[in-house]
């Protein structure tokens, strides 16, 4: 049978709807192994990776394909180079979870539960949680305005992240002993402020998909 | 001593001073309120559209929408069709062509059409290229020749007949008996190029070779070509308009056409969800 255009592309549409499902519970287990100190929970987000990997070659090769095969226009050109791009950052921030995960598995005792709230880690984790839904909801429905929602969101997190070097400082300062830990720590930040920045370049994707606008190096509200 | 530095870049032209102002005035083509039946039955339901010189401009749209109908008013070619009838002004460089003291085979002079299908005349190829110059009188022979000459250069065949201009343009490949139909055209010098689905019937190979003769044509002549292919209206096209039961649904820049259209309908059929 001969597959038309739209139906490529909703297989596509598909894949790239399980990537970011995938990705995104990736990150969730890595935190939840990380502020537990789960190794059992870790190793199977570092052995999850290898799905990630396997989804991630095979979009790229289904938007070859479809390049190739469709000469796509208009809203069909912008779906491939939006997926794309998505399909790429999404395999970035399950890059991010792997490394947290890593972490866990090397180190021998979770971070103090009082470093984690001096450093507001569970906001940013929620902040990201919150933005992971609305890039959901934005790509599943099509809904640009949730898209535009994670703008802002992706300003806490770099607030905390720019506050985190002081406090960190301070911690230290505090209780020598807590430095591996701290610095540990210092890193899954950089990590998380990371993932809120590449989550934001799919909100703009999905943006460019559906508006036709390009919102990329643009000040946002 | 005093050394003076000057700026190491020239100043560059305006764009006014780069720009004839009177091309801007006027445009090449101009249709206003064009209304075209064939009896009963109303083919084009209202046009107006304007071209600019120098441009190709791409008509697309499903079979029976009205395009080559469209194209073939501008050089008068629908004249002789049974029950034709139309209305409207079509005007090139300003003046109405349907006006009833307007010559056609003067008009046609300035406008040339390629078909579809290549269609030499059963002549040698030097023949074909020099045969609407005879037919308006012209008797120089050296005229007639430079002018062969040049036309076969600019359709890019002259190295691959120049040995053997007696041949019969019939046995020439489909790709070159097109380039030299082109030819044929360009030898009496029109400034309008009408094309009704030039490549249709050719390899990709030729068409890619008058796909880049189109586009070099461009500098000197204006176009309109009528294409199914959507990757040729969108590789070679400046405009590209869209038809659908005799309407121009939209009209635009080809870049804006082929990346964010305004219309659905427009959407649909160039991803190819109908037509």
């Amino acid at each position: 049978m001969v597959v038309n255009a739209e139906q490529q592309r909703e297989v596509l549409n598909q894949y790239g709807f399980e990537m970011l499902s995938l990705c995104q519970s990736q990150l969730e287990k890595a935190k939840y192994a990380f502020v537990n100190h789960d190794s059992d929970l870790a190793e199977e987000v570092i052995n999850t990776e290898k799905r990630v990997n396997a989804l991630d070659l095979k979009i790229e090769k289904d938007c070859e394909k479809f390049l190739a095969l469709y000469n796509p226009v208009a809203i069909d050109l912008r779906f491939i180079m939006a997926i794309r791009k998505i399909n790429f950052d999404l395999e970035r921030i399950a890059d991010h979870a792997e490394g947290i995960s890593r972490y866990v598995v090397e180190e021998n005792k979770a971070v103090e539960l009082s470093l984690l709230e001096a450093l507001k880690f569970e906001t940013m984790f929620e902040t990201i949680t919150s933005m992971f839904e609305n890039i959901t909801v934005a790509y599943d429905e099509k809904d640009v305005k949730m898209a535009r929602k994670v703008f802002k969101k992706d300003k806490v997190l770099d607030k905390i992240n720019r506050k985190s070097f002081k406090l960190i400082e301070a911690e230290i300062r505090k209780n020598v002993e807590i430095t591996g830990q701290a610095l540990i720590l210092f890193s899954v930040i950089k990590k998380m402020e990371r993932v809120g920045d590449l989550i934001k370049n799919i909100a703009e994707e999905i943006i460019f998909y559906i508006e036709a606008e390009v919102v990329k190096h643009k000040k946002k509200k | 001593m005093e050394i003076t530095m000057k700026p190491s870049i020239k100043r560059m032209k305006t764009v006014e001073s780069v720009f004839d102002p009177s091309l801007k005035k006027v445009p090449k083509i101009d249709l206003q309120g064009v209304k075209v039946w064939y009896d009963d039955f109303m083919a084009i339901k209202g046009i107006d559209m304007t071209i600019k010189q120098n441009s190709i401009t791409a008509f697309i749209g499903p079979s029976g929408c009205g395009k080559s109908t469209f194209l073939r008013l501008i050089n008068r070619m629908n004249d002789y069709v049974d029950g034709f009838k139309m209305e409207g002004k079509i005007k090139i460089d300003g003046d109405n062509i349907y006006k009833k003291k307007v010559n056609v085979e003067e008009l046609r002079k300035k406008i040339g059409m390629v078909f579809q299908k290549p269609n030499p005349f059963p002549k040698s190829i030097f023949d074909n290229v020099a045969y609407g110059l005879k037919i308006q009188g012209i008797k120089d022979k050296q005229f007639i020749k430079e002018r062969v000459v040049s036309s076969l250069k600019q359709v890019a065949l002259w190295d691959e007949v120049k040995d053997d201009l007696k041949k019969s343009g019939m046995a020439l490949s489909g790709g070159q008996q097109q380039r030299l139909c082109i030819a044929r055209t360009l030898a009496v010098e029109p400034s309008i190029i009408l094309m009704d689905e030039p490549t249709s019937s050719l390899d990709p190979i030729s068409t890619a070779k008058i796909e880049d003769l189109i586009f070099q044509l461009k500098e000197k002549y204006t176009i309109v070509i009528v294409t199914h292919n959507m990757q040729q209206a969108s590789r070679i096209s400046d405009y590209t308009a869209f038809f659908y039961l005799g309407e121009l649904i939209e009209y635009d820049k080809t870049k804006t056409i082929f990346t964010n259209p305004e219309k659905k309908q427009t959407e649909n059929y160039i991803t190819g969800r109908f037509g």
